[in-house]
C-alpha cells in the first residue's frame, strides 16, 4: 500500500472541505433565489473530486459533468468566477453563458462541464490523444456517473482509450441513481468496474466517501498513465446528500439506505483520518476551515455584487473571428 | 488535376506544414486510404500516428476531434458517409458548435470534420443524403461546400487553419471532376462566393454536382439567347450574401438548385434571405430545384428520378425568364 505524506492528507482535507463549503454556500444563495435555473449539487460526493484532483498536477486536465461544481473547485478554478457563473453574471468564468451545468475554467485545466450525460467521454479521449501526440506526460481525468455508463459513448470511448493506451483516468461517480432510477434496474451486473475490465482496462471499486482511498487509486492510475501504460477506471461508490437537482427531494430512496450512507460523511472521514495520522491538529483544521469559509463567503459576495451581462453580449463568442 | 487529387494535395501540404495536424477516421489508413481513396498513401508518408484508423465509433471520432482541438491539436476527423453523421450529432452540434460560446470564449474548437455525401451511386438511403442544411442551422459551425478542384484545395487549407469547427462536405460524384489547379500554395477565404459564369437574365445559385450541371445548362441556354449567371457559394457559413444579392439586383431573377430534399433545404433559407433583402428587385418568383421529400431510393430508375437533372434546371429557368 502506498505511503501518503502528511502534506497530502492535509491537501485532501482542504480540498474535501473546500468543495463542501462552496456547495453549502451555493445552496444558501440558491435558497435566497439568486441563482437562475437549476442546480445539481455535489454535496455528499466531495471525496471523489478531492481525491482525484489531489493526485493530478496543475497541467493535467479534467472533464466534468452536469454535477460539476465540485470538480472545478477542487481542480483549482477561481471560486469567485465560478460562483459568479452560477449567478449568470458578467464576471462568471463563462461570462454568464454557461451556468451551473457548464461551469468551466480552461486555465485551471478544465476541459468543460457538459449538460449532456456521457458526452464528456469522447472529449476526454481526444484530449488524452492530444497529450500523447504532443509528447507530454499530461493526464486526463474524466468524471461521469453510473448512468452515463449505459450510454454508447462509454463503450466507444473506453475502447478507443484502451487500443491507443491513452493517458485517461475514467472516474465513475457511482451514486446508485441515474436521476431517480436505481442502478439495480439499469445495469445487470451493478458494477461499472466489471464493464471497464471488458475493455482490458485495469478497474477497481473504491469507497468514494473516503478521499484518501480515492486519492490512492487515482495516484496509481496517474502513474500508469504517465508511464504510457494506458487508461484506468476507478468506480467511486458514493451518495448524493440531496436529490438529483433543484426539484428533487429524492423521496424514492429507502430511508435505511439514506441513513447508512449519510452517516458516512466525507468531510468527517477525512478530518478524522488526518487528525489520527497527525497530519493535522484540531486547531489547524479549524484554521483551514475558517480560511476556506472566508474565501467562499468572498466568492459569494463577489458574485452577488457583480454586474449582469449586457443583453447584446448574447451575440458574442459564437466564432473566434467575426464572420 | 481531379478534385480528389487537389483535396489530397491540400491535406498533404497542411500535414507537412503543421505537425499539430493529424487525421482520424474509419479505414483512412493503409489498407484502404479512405473509402474514396482521398488519403491513399498518407500512412506511408506521415505514419500511423498522424493518419489514424479508428474503430467504428462515429460519436467518439467527432468527440475525440473536439478534445484534441481544444488542447492544442488541429484534427481532421472523417465520417465515412455523411448519413452516418447522425451518429455523431451530439459531439458536433452540442459540443463542437457550442463550446466556445457556452464557455464564454475561453476556448476555440479548430476541428475539421470531413464527410462525403450525395446520391448517384445507387447505394440507397443510408449512403446518399445531403444534410448541409442541418449544420447551416446550427450556430457555431462553419460549413464548406467546395465543388471544384481548385476550390477544394484552397478551402481545405483554410478550414484546417480556421480556429472554429468546420463541416467540410465533399460530393462523391465530384471527386473525379478535373480542373487546373495552381501549383503555388494558396488559400481561399471563407465567405467569398465565386461567380462561375457571368450572365444578365437570371441568377442560378447551386452547389456541388448541381453546380456543374447548372453551368452546362447555362452554356446551352446561351445558345438560345438566355444569359445565365451561375453563383457558387463555396461556403454556406459564413455565407457571401453580397455576391448573391448583387447578382439578383442585376438579373431580377433567381433559381436555387441543390440535391437536397426540398423541405427545409439550404435553398429554402437562401430563398427567404433574398426575399427579405432584394424583394424590390425581383421580377419573378424565386424558384427552387431540389429532390423530392422522400428517402433516397436504390434502383437506378428511381434514383435518377429522385436527383434533379439538367432538364429540370433548364425548364425551371425558362419558366421565369
Amino acid at each position: 500500500m502506498m505511503d501518503v505524506t502528511k502534506e497530502t492528507l492535509e491537501d485532501l482535507y482542504t480540498q474535501t472541505l473546500k468543495v463542501r463549503l462552496f456547495e453549502e454556500k451555493v445552496w444558501e444563495v440558491f435558497g435566497r433565489n439568486l441563482i437562475p435555473g437549476t442546480l445539481h449539487l455535489y454535496l455528499g460526493e466531495e471525496a471523489v473530486a478531492a481525491g482525484v484532483s489531489t493526485a493530478l498536477r496543475e497541467s493535467d486536465w479534467i472533464q466534468s459533468t452536469h454535477r460539476g461544481h465540485g470538480h472545478v473547485v477542487a481542480k483549482g478554478a477561481d471560486m469567485k468566477r465560478a460562483f459568479a457563473e452560477l449567478l449568470g453574471k458578467k464576471t462568471g468564468s463563462c461570462k454568464g453563458k454557461g451556468g451551473s451545468m457548464h461551469i468551466t475554467e480552461f486555465e485551471a485545466g478544465i476541459l468543460g462541464a457538459t449538460g449532456v450525460v456521457a458526452s464528456g467521454l469522447p472529449i476526454a479521449v481526444g484530449a488524452a490523444l492530444s497529450a500523447q501526440l504532443r509528447g507530454t506526460d499530461e493526464v486526463v481525468a474524466c468524471f461521469f456517473g453510473d448512468g452515463a455508463s449505459n450510454n454508447g459513448t462509454f463503450c466507444e470511448s473506453l475502447n478507443m482509450s484502451a487500443i491507443w493506451k491513452l493517458p485517461v483516468i475514467w472516474v465513475v461517480e457511482n451514486n446508485f441513481y441515474a436521476m431517480g432510477t436505481p442502478i439495480k434496474q439499469m445495469c445487470p451486473s451493478q458494477s461499472i468496474a466489471r464493464r471497464g475490465e471488458a475493455y482490458c482496462i485495469p478497474s477497481q471499486v473504491v469507497d468514494g466517501n473516503n478521499a484518501l482511498k480515492v486519492y490512492k487509486a487515482a495516484a496509481e492510475a496517474v502513474e500508469r498513465a504517465r508511464n504510457g501504460e494506458g487508461p484506468s477506471l476507478i468506480e467511486c461508490q458514493t451518495y448524493r446528500k440531496k436529490g438529483h437537482s433543484r426539484f428533487d427531494p429524492a423521496d424514492y430512496r429507502p430511508e435505511e439506505e439514506e441513513e447508512e450512507w449519510l452517516s458516512r460523511d466525507p468531510v468527517e472521514i477525512i478530518t478524522n483520518l488526518a487528525i489520527e495520522q497527525k497530519a493535522l491538529s484540531k486547531k489547524k483544521a479549524e484554521n483551514i476551515r475558517k480560511q476556506l469559509q472566508e474565501q467562499v463567503d468572498e466568492a459569494a459576495e463577489f458574485a452577488i455584487n457583480s454586474e449582469h451581462p449586457e443583453p447584446e453580449e448574447a451575440l458574442e463568442d459564437v466564432f473566434a473571428e467575426v464572420a | 488535376m481531379t478534385y480528389r487529387e487537389a483535396l489530397r494535395e491540400g491535406l498533404r501540404e497542411e500535414l507537412q506544414r503543421d505537425e499539430r495536424v493529424f487525421m482520424m477516421g474509419e479505414d483512412i489508413g493503409k489498407n484502404w486510404g479512405g473509402a474514396f481513396k482521398v488519403t491513399k498513401g498518407f500512412v506511408e508518408e506521415f505514419g500511423e500516428e498522424r493518419i489514424r484508423d479508428t474503430p467504428i465509433s462515429e460519436n467518439t471520432i467527432a468527440g475525440a476531434g473536439v478534445g484534441a482541438a481544444i488542447t492544442g491539436m488541429r484534427p481532421v476527423a472523417e465520417i465515412m458517409f455523411g448519413d452516418l453523421i447522425t451518429l455523431a450529432m451530439d459531439q458536433i452540434c452540442n459540443q463542437a458548435a457550442k463550446m466556445r460560446y457556452m464557455f464564454g470564449g475561453q476556448t476555440s474548437v479548430p476541428l475539421v470534420l470531413r464527410t462525403v455525401f450525395g446520391g448517384g451511386k445507387n447505394i440507397a438511403s443510408h449512403h446518399s443524403q445531403s444534410l448541409q442544411a442541418w449544420f447551416m442551422h446550427t450556430p457555431g459551425l462553419k460549413v464548406a461546400v467546395p465543388a471544384f478542384a481548385s476550390d477544394v484545395k484552397g478551402l481545405i487549407k483554410t478550414a484546417i487553419r480556421d480556429p472554429d469547427p468546420v463541416m467540410f462536405f465533399e460530393h462523391k460524384l465530384v471527386y473525379d471532376k478535373k480542373e487546373d489547379v495552381p501549383d503555388d500554395e494558396y488559400l481561399i477565404p471563407f465567405g467569398e462566393a465565386k461567380i462561375r459564369r457571368a450572365g444578365e437574365d437570371v441568377t442560378v445559385w447551386a452547389t456541388f454536382r448541381m453546380l456543374h450541371q447548372a453551368i452546362e445548362v447555362a452554356d446551352e441556354l446561351a445558345k438560345e439567347g438566355i444569359s445565365v449567371e451561375v453563383i457558387d457559394p463555396r461556403t454556406l457559413v459564413p455565407l457571401d450574401k453580397k455576391t448573391l444579392i448583387d447578382s439578383v439586383v442585376k438579373t431580377g431573377r433567381l433559381v436555387l438548385v441543390t440535391e437536397e430534399t426540398k423541405t427545409g433545404a439550404t435553398t429554402a433559407e437562401i430563398s427567404a434571405l433574398v426575399q427579405e433583402e432584394a424583394f424590390d428587385w425581383l421580377d419573378a418568383p424565386i424558384k427552387r430545384v431540389n429532390a423530392p421529400d422522400t428517402p433516397i431510393p436504390f434502383s437506378p430508375t428511381l434514383e435518377d428520378y429522385f436527383i434533379p437533372d439538367k432538364k429540370q434546371i433548364s425548364n425551371t429557368i425558362k419558366s421565369i425568364v
